[in-house]
């Protein structure tokens, strides 16, 4: 078991390092030189070559690639992501800052939304199969799996906040506004758990452990919950340690259809604004994200089944 | 002797998109206290079908048609809430692939206590000495180590001892054990049939003993019923059966057994 986390940390070295490379590399292949739009942006009447000389050597962009990589990483690792090019009077660790929890407060809410609505309406479905409620969660599933999120969400926006006036269309503030991008969000992933959760429980169900327990005698309530459940869930455990980080990532398309401020929304206007150094930390951090929600729901994972867990034979 | 299983006419089918499969046509038996009836067939001759019907633990998608009266209860008839109470109390069966048969996310000792619990009305202290005994009875040495480990790390030899255990061990009336030594090598094999005569011997319970092996069979069966292709090709006393079978398919799985115990004798003593 000790093992296993040690050889899981070192293994994320590299992996780091590559996603850092490639998040570097991939922001260099854009074709505007940054001077010119950090000049741009600071609205400097006639640009120059001398100007861009100037901003080249104030940006640190006159070095090899290789050096400004190293550089670059340097101080990533300090958390120091250089100010943005827009405002440079904000640092991109401060953007980040005050955009992220108002994006996790979202990607939290849609967690709850999913795991809420998922684990009854999957479990249920699996257990009343081909009942007309399993019927009817079927084509929910299969519709909203086929719905971009952006047209839900505006879709959402027409007819409750609109047509039924029950909540704000949008923006940032208590809990009516976040009812509704929240489970945009959620949408889809609450359609992958249902369906992940139900045909695993039909997978189990078929298992000669169920036949056993039966023979046994256990009640068929227990059978469902503490066997049939507990064992489906087992194999959703890494599913869902992938589903944070795209629930954080994905909150971008939502937050501007719900003028949201957070970081999808920060991301997006720095894409506009070509604020290279905030592109950079957020590509990065979502990245970053990505590896470390892996990595500890692996372990989860792997901690929760005795049979990783532990060897085989004592006795 | 009362009869204590008594099954006519049974037929199993599986429900498909054209009608109805069958897997088992007409089975009759009829069972006592101390009886035991060993069941013969091949691979997919419509053993286990035939008991998990008895057991009742056959799904929608199969049709069970005949009479199986256990102590004078039409079973067919029974709400499964009353099978369920039946099973695992006074009916106790033991399935085919042990290393299959336990959830792999619970400890043996777990699953053996939540077994208890549902028929057995006493404290955890008590059952968690119940499993300690049924353990030790089945021949299990260190049963607390046992009882804290999970399935998989018990070979199959000792899951099929502890399936065995949990059969008898709330004094069944009725034991259904399919295949009880299919899964395991010989000298576990050799144990456990000797714990199955002792069981058998002790005159209380009615067996039905599920196997291809007819050497295993022999040891223990006052009757034998031999199955192909869900038939019943032949029933009656055993020692009739192995004498002189009527049947052309029972007597070529004869003629196979014998053949290859004479290979193996002359394989173990050649000089001779
Ligand atoms: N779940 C199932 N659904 C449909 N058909 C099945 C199912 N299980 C078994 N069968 C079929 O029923 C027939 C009898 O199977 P059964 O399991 O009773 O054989 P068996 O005599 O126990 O064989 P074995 O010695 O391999 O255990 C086989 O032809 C098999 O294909
Ligand atoms: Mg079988």
């Amino acid at each position: 078991m000790k093992r296993y986390i040690i050889m899981r940390l070192l293994a994320t070295v590299p992996l780091l390092l590559s996603i850092s490379l490639l998040c570097f590399l991939f922001i260099n292949l854009i074709p505007s030189d940054p001077a010119e739009v950090a000049l741009r942006i600071r609205q400097t009447p006639i640009i120059t070559e001398d100007a861009i000389l100037q901003v080249r050597q104030e940006l640190g962009l006159d070095q090899p690639f290789l050096v400004r990589y190293a550089q670059w990483l340097w101080s990533c690792i300090q958390l120091d992501f250089g100010v943005s090019y827009t405002n440079p009077a904000r640092t991109v660790l401060g953007e980040i800052g005050r955009c992220l929890p108002t994006t996790l407060s979202l990607a939290g809410f849609s967690l709850l939304y999913v795991l809420i609505l998922s684990l009854p309406i999957g479990f249920l479905s699996a257990v009343y199969k081909d009942s007309w409620f399993d019927r009817i969660m079927r084509g929910v599933v299969f519709t909203t799996t086929a719905m971009p999120a952006y047209w839900v969400g505006l879709l959402l926006i027409w007819f409750v906040s609109i047509k039924l006036d029950l909540l704000p269309t949008s923006g940032y503030g208590g809990l009516e506004h976040l009812l509704l991008p929240a489970f945009t969000v959620a949408l889809t992933y609450i359609s992958t758990y249902i369906r992940l959760i139900r045909n695993n429980m039909l997978e189990n169900m078929r298992e000669d452990y169920v036949l056993y327990a039966q023979a046994r005698g256990l009640k068929q309530r227990n059978i469902l919950v503490r066997h049939i459940l507990k064992n489906s869930l087992q194999s959703c455990i890494t599913a869902i340690g992938m589903s944070i980080p795209q629930l954080i990532a994905g909150t971008i398309v939502v937050e501007n259809v719900f003028a949201w401020p957070g970081i999808g929304k920060l991301c997006i206007t720095a894409i506009f604004n070509r604020d290279y150094p905030v592109i950079q930390a957020y590509v990065l951090m979502i990245g970053v994200l990505f590896v470390f929600f892996n990595l500890f729901f692996d372990i989860l994972q792997y901690a929760a089944d005795p049979r990783l867990r532990q060897g085989k034979s004592h006795a | 002797m009362s009869c204590v299983l008594d099954v006519a006419n049974v037929s199993v089918g599986f429900r498909q998109k054209g009608g109805v499969l069958p897997l088992v046509k007409n089975a009759s038996l009829r069972l006592s206290a101390g009886q035991c009836l060993g069941i013969l067939g091949e691979s997919g001759s419509g053993k286990s079908m035939l008991c998990k019907a008895i057991a009742g633990l056959l799904d929608e998608n199969f049709t069970v048609e005949g009479s199986i009266r256990f102590e004078g209860l039409q079973l067919l008839r029974q709400k499964p809430e009353k099978l369920r109470r039946l099973r695992g109390q006074k009916i106790g069966i033991v399935l085919q692939n042990p290393m299959s048969c336990f959830d792999p996310l619970y400890r043996i000792g777990e699953q053996m206590e939540e077994t208890l619990a549902e028929h057995y009305n006493a404290g955890r202290r008590k059952i968690y000495t119940k499993c300690i005994e049924i353990l030790e009875l089945m021949r299990i040495r260190q049963a607390i180590n046992v009882l804290a480990q999970y399935p998989h790390q018990l070979s199959g030899g000792m899951l099929q001892r502890v399936m065995i255990g949990l059969a008898v061990a709330l004094d069944p009336v009725l034991i259904i054990a399919d295949e009880p030594t299919t899964a395991i090598d010989s000298i576990s094999q050799h144990s456990i049939m000797q714990e199955f005569v002792r069981i058998k011997e002790a005159g209380q319970v009615a067996m039905i003993f599920v196997s291809h092996d007819l050497g295993v069979l022999s040891r223990i069966s006052d009757d034998v019923m031999v199955m192909h292709g869900g038939r019943v090709m032949e029933q009656g006393r055993a020692q009739d059966i192995f004498a002189n079978a009527q049947d052309v398919y029972t007597r070529h799985l004869i003629e196979q057994h014998t053949a290859v115990m004479k290979r193996f004798c002359a394989a173990i003593s050649p000089a001779v």
